[in-house]
C-alpha cells in the first residue's frame, strides 16, 4: 500500500492523454500533491481512478477540480468515489472566506462617523437614563412601600462590607508608602516631623476617597454592569417589565443608593487605615512613636479636610454606580457585549472620578478649605 | 510500540476503520461528588448506523458523549473508539482519533471571532498544516455548501446567522476532516419543524454518501422515527435497551412505553407512517 496520493500523466497511442491517479486520495494526503496538480497544463481525455485505494470528499473535490480545469472523462471510479464526486461536484463557488474590507481611505472616515454618531446617541441615552432614575425616585417617594429594602441591604453588603478587606489592605500599604517616601524627601530639609501632616491630610482629603472609588469601580461598578447586562441577555429585565416591576426601581435604585451610602464609610475607613499604616512605618523607621503620630494627626489635620473627603465620597459612589448600571442596561445581543460594557463601565467610572476630583480640588481650595 | 513507531503512525494517513464497532463503552461509571450519573453503563455502536440516544433530562446523555470524546474522564470503565482506548489516554495525548470524528455541540459552538469559512478551516489547519490556502478555501466553501448553507454564508460571522444556520455551520466544521464518526448533540433542538425535518434529511444523506457512523443525542421523536437505525435508551444510570423502535416498543419498561406511546410519541409514529406511505408509490414507479 502506497503512503501518499500519486498521479501520472501518460500519452496514449490512440491519441489523447490519460491521467492515472493512485494511492489514497484523502484529506491527509492531498496537501502534498495539491500544488503539483494545480501546475498541470493541457487537456486530458480520461482520468483513471482505478488505482485509487481510498477516497474522501477532499479527494473527490480535487478530482472534480481536475475535470473542471482540464476536461476528461472519469473512468474506473468505485461506487464510493462516484457517490462522493456526485455529492461535491455542484459546489463550485468563489465566495471570499472573509468579508470584504473597505479600503483604508473609506474605512477610516466611516469609523470616525460611526464614533461621532455613537457619542451623540450615547449622550442622549445617558440623559434618558438619568431621567428614568429621577422618575423612578419620584415614584418611590410617592409609593415608599415599593422600595426594595432587602435589595438595598444586600447591595450595601456587597459594595461595602465585603470590600473591607481589600480596601483596608490597599489603604494600609498606601499609608506605608506615603509615609516612607515622604519621610525620605522631607529628611532633606530636616522636616521629617511633617510626615504626619503629609499622611493625615493627603489621605483624608484625597487618596482615601479616590483610591476607594477606583477600587469600588473595579469591584462593584463592573459587577453592576455584568449582572444587569446578563439579566438583559437572559430577558429577566423584560420579564420584570411584563410583570409590572420597573427595572430601574428594582435593580438600579438600590445599587445607586448602596454605593452612595457606602462610599463615605469606605472612604473614611480607608483614610483611617492609611493613617495607621503611616503611623506603623513612622514608628519603625522615623522614631515617631505610634500614639504620638495619632495625637499629632488630631492637631495638624484641619477638620475641613475630613469634610472635603466626605463630600466627594457620595458623588464618586453615584458616578461609579451610575456608569455601571447604565452600561449594564445598554447590553444587547450577545455575551460579547457584556464584557465590552463591563470594561466601559469601569473605564468611564474611573475617568469621571479622576476628572471630578480635579475640579473638587480646585473648588475647595478656592473657598478657603486649602 | 516504540515512540518512533507512534510518530510514523500519526503522520501516515489513517486507513478507514473496518471493524464492526467504532464505539465500545464498557462498564462506564461517572460520578460527580456523591451523585452517580452512570453506573456500569455499556454500549456498542455499529459501523455505518445512526444511533439515537434518548433519555429523560439529567440521565447523562451529554455526559456519555463527553466521556466518549474524551472531554470527561470517567470514574471507572473503559471506552474504545476505533479500537483505541480513550480512557487510558492522557487528556491531551494524540491518539490519532481526533481527526477521525466530528462533533456538533448543542449551540453550534462556533468560534465567534472567525467567519464560518474560517471556522471550517480551523481543524484542517490544525491537523494538516501542509495544505495550501487555495485548497483550504475551496474545501471550506464546498463543506459549507454540503451542509446546506448558501454560498454567501462562508464569509459571515456566527452572530449574523440564525439558530438553524449556526447548527449547519457547526455541522460543516464537524465534517471538515471527513470524519468517519459524527457526534450530534440535539441537532434539531430549537429549530422550527421545517428546519428540523431538513436537518434530519441532511443527516441521513450525509450518512449515506459519506458512509458515516452517527451518534445522535436527541429529544426529537420525529428524528428518531425518521433517521435512526437503532435507539439506545438511557435510564436508571444505564443503557436499558438498544434496538429499533419496534423492538423497543415490544419491551415492557414503563419509561420506554411512556416515551414512545405518549401523545407526542404516537403523533410522531403516525407522521412516520404517513410519510412512508407517501414514499411507497414513488418507490414502485
Amino acid at each position: 500500500m502506497s503512503i501518499g496520493a500519486e498521479f501520472s500523466v501518460e500519452e496514449r497511442e490512440e491519441g489523447g492523454t490519460r491521467v492515472v491517479l493512485s494511492g489514497p486520495w484523502l484529506v491527509s494526503t492531498i496537501g502534498a500533491i495539491d500544488q503539483d496538480l494545480r501546475a498541470l497544463q493541457g487537456d486530458y481525455s480520461t482520468i483513471d481512478l482505478t488505482h485509487i485505494e481510498e477516497i474522501d470528499t477532499v479527494g473527490a473535490w480535487t478530482i472534480c477540480a481536475l475535470v473542471r480545469d482540464h476536461g476528461g472523462e472519469i473512468i474506473g471510479a468505485s461506487d464510493r468515489a462516484q457517490r462522493l464526486i456526485n455529492a461535491v461536484q455542484g459546489f463550485t463557488s468563489q465566495e471570499p472566506i472573509q468579508p470584504e474590507v473597505l479600503p483604508i481611505w473609506q474605512r477610516v472616515p466611516a469609523l470616525v462617523g460611526k464614533e461621532v454618531v455613537g457619542w451623540a446617541k450615547g449622550t442622549l441615552d445617558v440623559i434618558g437614563f438619568l431621567g428614568q432614575i429621577v422618575m423612578a425616585s419620584g415614584s418611590l417617594l410617592l409609593h415608599p412601600g415599593r422600595f426594595r429594602f432587602r435589595a438595598l441591604v444586600r447591595q450595601m453588603e456587597l459594595v461595602g462590607v465585603s470590600a473591607l478587606g481589600i480596601v483596608g489592605l490597599m489603604s494600609f500599604l498606601i499609608g506605608i508608602v506615603i509615609a516612607q517616601q515622604g519621610a525620605v524627601q522631607l529628611q532633606q530639609f530636616g522636616a521629617e516631623a511633617l510626615t504626619v501632616n503629609l499622611v493625615g491630610r493627603i489621605t483624608l482629603r484625597e487618596l482615601g476617597v479616590l483610591m476607594t472609588a477606583i477600587m469600588v469601580a473595579g469591584r462593584s461598578g463592573s459587577a453592576f454592569a455584568a449582572q444587569i447586562g446578563t439579566m438583559k441577555l437572559t430577558e429577566e429585565v423584560d420579564a420584570m417589565r411584563t410583570i409590572g416591576i420597573s427595572p430601574v426601581e428594582a435593580l438600579v435604585i438600590p445599587r445607586i443608593l448602596a454605593s452612595v451610602l457606602m462610599m463615605p464609610l469606605l472612604g473614611f475607613y480607608s483614610a483611617v487605615v492609611a493613617i495607621i499604616g503611616g503611623a506603623v512605618i513612622a514608628d519603625l523607621t522615623l522614631g515617631i512613636p505610634f500614639f504620638t503620630f495619632l495625637t499629632r494627626i488630631k492637631e495638624v489635620v484641619p477638620l475641613y479636610d475630613l469634610y472635603v473627603g466626605m463630600i466627594k465620597a457620595p458623588v464618586f459612589g453615584l458616578i461609579v454606580a451610575l456608569s455601571g448600571c447604565y452600561q449594564g442596561m445598554q447590553v444587547q445581543g450577545n455575551s460579547e457585549q457584556v464584557g465590552l460594557r463591563t470594561t466601559m463601565a469601569v473605564v468611564q467610572a474611573i475617568f469621571a472620578v479622576i476628572v471630578l476630583d480635579a475640579f473638587f480640588a480646585v473648588f475647595f481650595t478656592e473657598i478657603g478649605w486649602g | 510500540m516504540s515512540e518512533e513507531d507512534t510518530a510514523t503512525a500519526e503522520t501516515r494517513h489513517l486507513a478507514r476503520y473496518r471493524g464492526d464497532y467504532p464505539i465500545v463503552v464498557d462498564g462506564l461509571v461517572n460520578r460527580f461528588g456523591s451523585q452517580t450519573v452512570h453506573e456500569d453503563l455499556s454500549l456498542k455502536v455499529r459501523r455505518g448506523e445512526i444511533i439515537g440516544v434518548v433519555g429523560g433530562s439529567g440521565t447523562g446523555k451529554s455526559v456519555l458523549m463527553r466521556s466518549i470524546i474524551g472531554l470527561q474522564h470517567p470514574s471507572e470503565g473503559s471506552i474504545e473508539v476505533f479500537g483505541r482506548s480513550i480512557t487510558d489516554a492522557e487528556p491531551d495525548q494524540n491518539l490519532g482519533v481526533r481527526s477521525r470524528w466530528g462533533v456538533l455541540f448543542q449551540g453550534g459552538a462556533l468560534f465567534s471571532t472567525l467567519t464560518v469559512g474560517e471556522n471550517v478551516e480551523v481543524p484542517l489547519r490544525q491537523f494538516y498544516p501542509d495544505i495550501e490556502d487555495e485548497l483550504l478555501h475551496e474545501i471550506a466553501r464546498y463543506k459549507v455548501m454540503l451542509s446546506g448553507l448558501p454560498e454567501e454564508a462562508v464569509s459571515k460571522y456566527p452572530s449574523e446567522l440564525s439558530g438553524g444556520m449556526k447548527k449547519r455551520a457547526g455541522l460543516a466544521r464537524a465534517l471538515a476532516l471527513d470524519p468517519e464518526l459524527l457526534f450530534l448533540d440535539e441537532p434539531t433542538a430549537g429549530l422550527d419543524p421545517i428546519g428540523a425535518a431538513a436537518f434530519d434529511r441532511l443527516t441521513r444523506e450525509l450518512k449515506e454518501t459519506l458512509g458515516l457512523t452517527v451518534f445522535l443525542i436527541t429529544h426529537d421523536l420525529d428524528t428518531l422515527h425518521e433517521i435512526c437505525d437503532r435507539v439506545a435508551v438511557l435510564a436508571d444510570k444505564q443503557v436499558i435497551a438498544v434496538g429499533t423502535i419496534e423492538e423497543l416498543l415490544a419491551l415492557d419498561h414503563p419509561w420506554i412505553q411512556e416515551y414512545f406511546n405518549g401523545p407526542r410519541g404516537r403523533a410522531a409514529l403516525a407522521s412516520k407512517e404517513r410519510s412512508s406511505m407517501d414514499k411507497q408509490p414513488k418507490a414502485g414507479a
